[in-house]
Formats: C-alpha cells, sequence, structure tokens
C-alpha cells in the first residue's frame, strides 16, 4: 500500500488533483481511496487531499501523517504546514515553485520543483497548477503511466470541452519539466 | 460495472436506480454532493421524479410523508442538524408506516458547531421506528440502498429505513464501487404498492389521533413489526446476494471472530481501519476479531451474541455519547451480554471527525484486555481539559 498527501489552498483543485490520480490507478486496475480533509470551509483556508492504493481493496479510513509521496500544490503552505516534516523514509514529491520560493533540501526525500503555476498561466491561461503536477507525479513517482493520467484528465474535463486540451498539454508538460 | 466514485456520486446513482417517484431534501455539509448530484439527474431528465425544494429540513421531511402516503416511493438526505429539525416529522413517518429512505450522512451535533464525522446524529434518534443500517464503504452503501427499500416497503413490514454514510470518510471518498444496471435493480426491486394509500377512489384518513384506547397497540405493532424485519433483512440479503454476487446486507459481518480471544464491536466505516488494525495484530500472533454491527435497528441480539461467543474480552466502540451515561452500542451490548463472565469495555472514539488510526485501535485492543471501561474517552488531549479533569 502506498500513500500520497496533496498539500493546498481550498479552491486550487486538490479534490480534482486526488480524483485524477485515483481515476488513474483504477485505469491500472488499482484500488484507490482518495478522500480531502477540510479544514475551515472556506476558499483559501489550507486544506490537504489524500490518496491510498494498492492492489487489494483500501479499507483504512485514517488520515495520512508519513506519506509514501507527496504534491505542494501552494508553496506558501511549505512552512506553514510544515509539509517535508514527516516523511516515510525515501519519500518523493512534487513542488509547485513560484519565483522567490526557497524549497529546504531534506534528508531522505526526493524533492522536485517546477514553476507548475508560469506553466499553467502559459498554456491554460490560469494558475491552476494542479494538472501540471499530476503530470510531474506520474514521472517522477514511478507508480502510473501517463497515457492513463491522461485518459484519466479527459474523464475530468468531458463535459468541459474548451478546457481539456489545454490540460491535456498541461499534464504532458509536467511530466517533461521533471 | 466497475467505477472509481465519490460515494455522494454512488448514493444518488443508487438513489436514481431505485426510480423514486418524488425527491426532497435540503442541502446541509456533508449531504449536499448528495443532493446536488440528484438535482442535477432530474433536471436532465436522467430521472422520472418530482424534486421539491424546500426551505427547510422539516419541510423536505413533510413532503416526503406526504408523497409516500400518496403511494409514491420517495426519497431525502440529510445530516446533523438537518435531521434534528426533521425529528418530529421522522417519528410521524414511522408511526403511520411509511417506508421512506433517508440516507444520513453522519455528522456531528453541536455545539460547538462541528461539520465532521461521528454519529451522534443518528444514534439520537435510534427511539424514532426507523430501519438503520450503516454502511462501512460505498459499496456497502449502495446495496443497502437498493435492497433497504425491498425490505421497508414489503407489505409484512411497512417500516421507514435509514441507511448511514459516515460524513466525508464515505460521501467525499472516492474509490471503486461495483453499480449495478437499471435492468438489474428492475428486476430486483419490484414497484412501490402499498396496501394502504391517500386515493380519492378510496379515501382513508392517516396519522389520525390514537387515544389511550389504541396508542399503545400502534407502538406494540411497529415493536413487533421490528421481530420481522430481522429474518426480513437475512431473506432480503440471501436474493441480494444471488442477484447481486455480493453479502453486504446482512444483520452483522464477523471478521475473524472465530478463534479470537479480544472481539470489537463497531458501525461504519471505522470497521475497515479495524480489519487492517487486526490483520497485522494477527501476524504478531495476537487473536483479535471484529464484529460489524450493519443492522442497530432492529438491534440484532442473537446475531451479536452469536459473533462474541467465543470472546474473552469485548471492546465496544461508540462514535458517539449518551452524555450522562454511556456509549450507545456499548450500553446495548453490555447489557445483552450481563450474564456472561466476559470482560466487557466501551470506548468513546471520532468525536467530531477526531481521527482514528491504527495506533488508535491497537491502543484500543491493549485497553479491552487489560481493565474493564464503561465510558473510556480514547486520545483526549489533556492540555485542552479543565485540571481538575485530568485524573480520569
Amino acid at each position: 500500500m502506498k500513500e500520497v498527501k496533496i498539500f493546498a489552498r481550498a479552491g486550487q483543485g486538490a479534490i480534482t488533483t486526488a480524483t485524477i490520480l485515483g481515476e488513474a490507478l483504477f485505469y491500472e486496475d488499482k484500488y484507490a481511496y482518495a478522500f480531502p480533509h477540510f479544514g475551515a470551509a472556506r476558499m483559501g483556508a489550507p486544506m490537504n487531499a489524500f490518496i491510498r492504493f494498492d492492489t487489494n481493496p483500501i479499507r483504512l479510513r485514517a488520515k495520512i501523517y508519513q506519506p509514501d509521496f507527496f504534491l505542494v500544490i501552494d508553496p506558501t503552505l511549505i512552512e506553514s504546514e510544515k509539509c517535508f516534516h514527516d516523511l516515510k523514509e525515501g519519500a518523493k514529491g512534487v513542488v509547485a515553485v513560484r519565483e522567490r520560493t526557497q524549497v529546504p533540501t531534506v534528508k531522505g526525500a526526493e524533492i522536485h520543483t517546477l514553476p507548475a503555476e508560469q506553466i499553467a498561466m502559459d498554456i491554460i491561461g490560469k494558475p491552476f497548477a494542479n494538472t501540471v503536477l499530476v503530470g510531474a507525479f506520474a514521472k517522477i513517482s514511478g507508480e502510473l503511466k501517463l497515457d492513463s493520467v491522461l485518459k484519466a484528465v479527459g474523464k475530468r474535463f468531458e463535459s468541459k470541452p474548451a478546457l481539456l486540451q489545454k490540460n491535456l498539454d498541461a499534464v504532458r508538460k509536467g511530466f517533461e519539466s521533471v | 460495472m466497475k467505477k472509481f466514485l465519490e460515494g455522494s456520486w454512488a448514493i444518488a446513482e443508487a438513489a436514481k436506480l431505485c426510480r423514486p417517484g418524488v425527491i426532497s431534501a435540503y442541502p446541509i455539509t456533508p449531504q449536499t454532493h448528495i443532493v446536488e448530484h440528484l438535482a442535477q439527474f432530474v433536471a436532465d431528465g436522467e430521472i422520472d421524479a418530482e424534486a421539491i425544494n424546500v426551505e427547510s429540513e422539516q419541510s423536505a421531511a413533510s413532503v416526503v410523508l406526504g408523497s409516500q402516503n400518496a403511494g409514491v416511493r420517495s426519497f431525502s438526505a440529510t445530516s446533523s442538524q438537518g435531521l434534528f429539525l426533521m425529528a418530529e416529522v421522522l417519528f410521524n413517518i414511522a408511526g403511520m408506516r411509511l417506508p421512506i429512505m433517508l440516507v444520513c450522512a453522519n455528522r456531528a451535533i453541536s455545539a460547538p458547531i462541528n461539520i465532521w464525522n461521528d454519529q451522534q446524529d443518528s444514534i439520537s434518534l435510534r427511539d424514532s421506528g426507523w430501519i438503520q443500517l450503516y454502511a462501512e464503504n460505498n459499496q456497502e452503501a449502495v446495496d443497502l440502498m437498493i435492497a433497504g427499500y425491498k425490505i421497508a416497503e414489503d407489505s409484512k413490514i411497512m417500516l421507514p429505513i435509514m441507511v448511514c454514510i459516515d460524513g466525508f470518510i464515505l460521501t467525499h471518498g472516492m474509490e471503486t464501487t461495483d453499480m449495478p444496471s437499471q435492468e438489474e435493480v428492475d428486476k430486483f426491486l419490484p414497484k412501490y404498492n402499498p396496501p394502504f394509500k391517500l386515493d380519492v377512489n378510496n379515501p382513508m384518513s392517516f396519522g389520525l389521533l390514537g387515544d389511550p384506547s389504541v396508542y399503545t397497540e400502534a407502538r406494540f405493532s411497529v415493536q413487533k413489526t421490528f421481530d420481522d424485519v430481522i429474518p426480513m433483512i437475512n431473506k432480503v440479503g440471501k436474493e441480494f446476494q444471488s442477484a447481486f454476487k455480493r453479502d453486504s446486507v446482512r444483520l452483522v459481518e464477523e471478521y475473524k471472530t472465530d478463534d479470537a480471544e479480544v472481539v470489537l464491536v463497531t458501525m461504519g466505516s471505522l470497521c475497515g481501519t479495524i480489519k487492517d488494525a487486526i490483520d497485522a495484530q494477527r501476524a504478531n500472533g495476537k487473536k483479535v476479531g471484529l464484529l460489524k454491527v450493519v443492522a442497530y435497528r432492529p438491534f440484532p441480539k442473537a446475531a451479536i451474541a452469536q459473533g462474541l461467543k467465543s470472546a474473552k474480552f469485548v471492546g465496544i466502540i461508540d462514535k458517539n455519547i449518551s452524555l450522562g451515561s454511556d456509549g450507545a452500542l456499548y450500553t446495548e451490548v453490555k447489557s445483552l451480554l450481563n450474564d456472561s463472565n466476559k470482560q466487557i469495555s466501551g470506548f468513546i472514539a471520532g468525536l467530531g471527525g477526531r481521527d482514528i488510526t491504527i495506533t488508535t485501535i491497537n491502543n484500543i485492543i491493549d485497553l479491552t484486555e487489560k481493565e474493564e471501561n464503561h465510558c473510556k474517552f480514547v486520545d483526549v488531549k489533556k492540555e485542552l481539559l479543565w485540571e481538575e479533569f485530568h485524573a480520569s
């Protein structure tokens, strides 16, 4: 069983990210349980989404404290949410960084950075870093094929054709950027 | 067909598959997504039902009371304060023998205001005359809903049914769920055909004054019917298993209880976490099991006694508390086993969304063996308490 923790602010698409990853894992015949945890129920408040996955159905319902993988959608949370304080040995993750973001070196962890918001601005026209990060995650985790992620993004945006192609491009760019 | 679905979506889809004619609900976290999806189905013409907008849960319950009484299968969903605002009407629905289905997305009760999961809401309505079933995962939620209408609407039963689903953990949790097809559900669940209904061609009155000469018998009849619900759950459970190849419709589930010395007892999504904890403990040679209570009303006394037969130590975990007494499930299991020489303990956990980890469960297993407790709150933060409470 592997565990993923996503750090974001409410409204930045953490649940969408978890949905896409869970759906992509489903296409690869894995069982996933993806779930959010909200603090204050308002836009901008720090929140987490989690995914736990395995070849057997997931029964464990607790939150994830020591993830195997992490995604940081909002770099301003690195310190306040202690994103790297409790990772599993050998944990890997991706962090969306801005111009002045300082990412610490963490012993025993592999942290990949990419300007995901800027990439999203260039491709989608809005600073939604999540689909870029999903592409990057597929690459660095080695747990998912790019095709499964693209198929899951296709499902997610099937009712929004205008956004679909842009988000598929964002995933590919994320995959190439790490 | 297997799909990767959010719990609320699976629940809305299951409600749709049961073809209700009237849906009425008022949005409240964490139930909101369920009614959003249902409203969308109605707006898109995917379901031939009337969705009636209301200004409160009290009205939502009153609407489905009326529609079901007119002979139309009806559905509602709510949580927490919303369920309490329905309470008056819910007792009426049971007394009037209307087999409505309500999904309760379990959430804590104010004050302090809290949107997160525990089971205080539905447990507080346990005396209302509604059948109550608790789901461990989204698959069970779907299965219990489809079977639930069949159990409730049987002409021998005619009682309302509440399918209880842990808020956020299941309603907002996405997982693989095998959704039956419309054809399969149509084959399994007959059309609603009540023996009595509001009908201009055959006028009848419902919900009338029941004076002291008849009131006791009305209550007695509901109580006697609950005795029949137990075999009905078993019967419909078997039919469900043969139609859908899943055994989720049952009174209780025994998980590795056969040789277990320590058996935990609880309801809902926590059972999954406990199963993982049990497997890990068994790998270390410790004989631990779980008795999952699916049907809380009717309370399946014989099945529970059977499931706890081999246990020397019983630990009952309640996500609720009858303030001034103990946890609800503990009180009832304890009274059932009063003559036995088992050591029986009650634990209060997971209130208002407090996370229950494998460590919490291991701690409860240790305490269950070590000493008898009737109402042990676990994972309490002493630093938040008045100093005089620290010793307990």
